[in-house]
Order: C-alpha cells, then structure tokens, then sequence
C-alpha cells in the first residue's frame, strides 16, 4: 500500500535530521501532563465515552465471563477466591507493574494474572495477546477505571524503575532515536499527520484502530521499537515490564481510562 | 465459538415513540485484500448480513461489504409499537450466523 | 531474431514494472458502475439525505459515518432504502440498507474502512421511486510509527 513509500521517506527525513532533533526537554513537567485522549478527534472520543459503543466492552464481556469460569486442577474460578471484581480488582491495575515475591521482581498485570493461573488455579498461562488474556486483563483493569495511577512506593521497585527510565532515553536502532526525544521532547508535534502523545499508559488494554482489535502494553511497545527500525524483546522480557513500571510511574496520578480507544 | 455481541434497546417505552438501538459485534471483518508475512492473501471473512426483527417483523435489513470496519457498530430506530422481543440476526462468510435479542415493554 | 528480442526486453521491463504489488482499488468508474447498478436509470438529485463524515480522519481503518434522510417515514411517503459506496476502496459498495416505515427516523450510524483520501457517496431511494443522494471528499492522514503485518 502507499504508506511503505510514505514510511520510507519519513525514515530518510529523521536520518538526515542527523538526531539533531529540536529542544531535549527532560521529563515532562507532571501538571503538564496530557492524556493522548485529548488529542483524538470528537468521533473517537465518542467511541470510547460510550460502553455500548466501545469496541473494548466486547473484550470486557468476555472477560467478565472468564472471571466466573471454573479453570485447571484445582476447579476453581477467580471469583471463587477474589469475589466480586468490582470491589476486589479496584485500584489493582491502576499500581501495576508491581513487585512480585514469587517472580523477586516487578511483574505486569498480565503476568500477574497467569501467576494466579497457574500457581493458584493449577491451569496452564494464558499466550500473550491472547483472546482471553487480552479479555481477563481488560475485564480486571477497567475496574480501575476513573481512579489516579498509584504505582506503589515499595523501595524494591525503585532500580527497576530506574532500568525503566535508562530504556526510555536509550538511543536504539536504526534511527538512533530513544522514546524520550519523542515523547518527552516533542510531544504535540506532528509525526506524519499523527499528533505525538506523551506516551501514557492510562488506558491498558487499548482498543488500536490501527490494529482493528484489542492490544496490550506491550503489543504497543513492541510496535514502537519496530517504528523506531529497533530490534524488538520477546513477548514477556523484563526489559518491557521494566518500561512499563516506568511509563506507569511517570504517569502518576493521572486517571485510567481502560479500555481506552486510540488511532 | 459465539461471537460476543452488545446490544442496547431501551427496556421501556410508550406507544409511537421513535427509539435507537445500538448493535456491536465482535468479528474481525477480515476484506480478502489482505497478504499476510509472507505475501499470501488472507482469505475474506466478513458478516455480510445483517437483520432485525420486531415481534418477527423485518424492521432493518442491512447487506454489508468489506468496507465495514472490524467488530462492526451499526445504530438506527425504530417505531415502539408493542410489548415483545427485538431479534437481531448477523450472518456472513464461512457459515456464520449470530443471534441475540431484547425484550421490550411498551406502554 | 532482433525485433523478437526488443520485444523480449519491452515485456520483461513490462513485467518488472508490474512487480510493484498494489492492492487492487476501485476506481472512480467502478464507483459510477456501482451507483448504476443502484439507481439503474433513473436519476438521483442532490438533496433529502445527509452523510456525516469527518472530513479529516486520524485512521481510516474505522471512521465514524452517520446517514440521515429528510422523510416522515409514513406508510405514503418514506425512505425504501439507503446505500453507500466509495471511490478509492479496493470495492465500492459499503452498506445497502432497507427500511420502511416502521423506522420512525431514517437515521442510521456505523463505522467504515477508508483507505486513502477519496469521495463517499450515500444515496437513497424514495418509495415514490426517486433517487437523493450526498457526498463528502474525506481526507485519511497515515500513522507514522506502524508495526508490521502478524
């Protein structure tokens, strides 16, 4: 389609920018902080204001049902031992990445979620990005919704969130480009008619228009570097939850909006 | 595999009023123009009927093309006549068919 | 043996040129082909119904579309049906609607795929047999930082 001939050109343009992109900012001041919400137009605002019009409540659906399902050896459903979800998966999702003892370090709120499969259901993990896991992760993380990202203060976070941070601003790839030179320094600029967010993670699972279907975090992560012409992490690797932790730190105190629509 | 559908009527309504339902399905909607990794056509998938009944009434009655997006969203109205069910009825490629109602009280 | 040659090389850079892998698109012949086949030859004004569309798209994977039309919708005097086709889509046709007067309104929403900037046209039929129709040119910006396909 023409957006190969359209993508190579912008490739070319930012090499000959040389990386000597305009105003290295440093973080984002936190009351200058914006959701990409902000940023769509009145049409896809719409579609994510309204929960009989929001693609992502058919994963949210099916995700409700999934949490009442019986799985594995032990026959248990996740309503069996957490009860109503509306009460139990409140503010969880919203202080995700969090230090895991079993794991000995930050695990996301999927990996949360098979951790609970197989150690506490006896049933085998969800694959990442799968129906069901985009389904339970969503159903979950919209319990949060409307509350203040509380990444937790546990000092054991703390050097991965600094590994987090290092990832953001490394230079990588074929660009040598890092995420900050972006989403810090240029955010609200535009990228080939796209306006360039802030990066925030407020809205985890995301319905993508781009991907016509529900994605993770990390799904949008990995599309980035691959923008970005950098070698991508296998699904899972620390590097990622290290990121998210990160961006979910950076992104303190600002609402979550799962399930969250965004071009 | 039931494709998951969310369907709003309203539970209640008077006698003439024009009401909206709103319908959204889960498919992928999948054109047949696209080539997947390795070049190769992936083949079309899409719900290519759609149908609402009123008390059995045909009340809409939509043929839909590729050009409907994925996980389609469709809204329109209709007279509230009666008490009853409002059915709604997808179908498409591959043998798919989908059904889902509402009940309605009409006063 | 020479012009056979020649006629080698014109069809093998023929042949070369057409390695260049698009999708086949409509066309806007293929759109008027379409609206005959809708209309056959009657003919359709301007007028009576509206198409709702953002004349600038973020992602023409899904874009928001409304249809109205201006009708009573009363057993004498209301909308039979309404279609929509597009100019630049690898196929025309979008939706075909029918209705009648148990609609109320002739107001309908979905969301459609646009894959470049083109001209959509929505048309309805009369149950007095007359054609309306509107179009909008809408324009469909690229994402930037795409992944690639699977």
């Amino acid at each position: 389609m023409s957006a190969l001939p359209r993508r190579a050109a912008l490739v070319l343009a930012i090499a000959l920018a040389g990386g000597a992109l305009p105003g290295a900012a440093g973080e984002i001041p936190l009351n200058e902080r914006r959701s990409a919400y902000e940023d769509m137009s009145r049409d896809n605002k719409a579609m994510q204001d309204d929960d009989t019009s929001n693609p992502g409540m058919l994963a949210v659906l099916d995700g409700e049902a999934l949490w009442s399902a019986k799985a594995g050896a032990s026959g248990k459903s996740c309503a069996d031992c957490h009860g109503d979800a509306k009460a139990s998966m409140k503010g969880v999702a919203a202080r995700y990445p969090a230090f895991n003892d079993s794991a000995g370090r930050p695990v996301d709120l999927e990996q949360r979620i098979n951790l609970s499969r197989e150690q506490d259901q006896k049933s085998a993990p969800f694959a990442y990005e799968s129906k069901d896991m985009l389904a339970l992760s969503a159903y979950v993380a919209t319990q949060s919704r409307g509350e203040p990202i509380a990444p937790s203060d546990d000092p054991r976070l703390a050097p991965f969130i600094d590994k987090g941070r290092a990832l953001f601003n490394l230079r990588q790839g074929q660009l040598n480009l890092s995420c900050a030179q972006c989403h810090d320094d240029n955010w609200g600029k535009h990228l080939a008619g796209n306006t360039v967010p802030q990066a925030h993670p407020t809205g985890y699972p995301i319905y993508r228009l781009e991907w016509q279907s529900l994605g993770s975090l990390q799904r949008r992560l990995r599309n980035c570097i691959i923008g970005m012409r950098a070698e991508t992490y296998a699904y899972g690797a620390p590097e990622y939850v290290d990121m998210e932790l990160y961006l979910m730190w950076r992104a303190r105190g600002m609402k979550m909006e799962t399930p969250a629509v965004r071009p | 595999m039931a494709a998951r559908t969310l369907i709003n009527v309203p539970q209640k309504a008077k006698r003439g009023d024009v009401i909206q339902i709103k319908t959204l399905i889960s498919h992928i909607m999948e054109t047949g123009f696209r080539r997947d990794n390795v070049g190769a056509l992936v083949p079309r998938d899409i719900i290519t009927s759609f149908t609402c009944t009123y008390n059995g009434e045909t009340i809409f009655d939509a043929e839909l093309h590729q050009a409907i997006a994925a996980n389609p969203f469709i809204t329109f109205h209709t007279v509230a006549t009666e008490s009853g069910t409002i059915a709604f009825r997808w179908t498409g490629d591959h043998g798919f068919l989908q059904e889902a109602s509402a009940k309605i009280t009409v006063e | 043996m020479h012009s056979t040659r020649r006629a080698f090389l014109a069809t093998a850079g023929g042949a070369a040129a057409a390695l260049v892998v698009r999708p086949a698109h409509a066309t806007p012949e293929s759109m008027a082909s379409a609206i005959r086949q809708i209309v056959g030859e009657a003919s359709m004004k301007p007028g009576k119904i509206k198409l709702d569309l953002p004349p600038l798209v973020e992602n023409g994977n899904t874009v928001a579309m409304g249809v109205t039309v201006d009708s009573p919708m009363t057993a004498k005097d209301y909308v039979k049906a309404v279609h929509v086709v597009t100019e630049k889509n690898p196929q025309p046709n979008v939706i075909s609607v029918k209705l009648g007067p148990r609609a109320g309104k002739a107001d309908i929403q979905t969301r459609i795929r646009l894959a470049d900037t083109q001209t959509v046209v929505a048309i309805c039929e009369m149950s007095d047999g007359s054609f309306w129709s509107d179009k909008i040119d809408v324009i469909i910006t690229l994402g930037a930082c795409l992944e690639d396909p699977v």
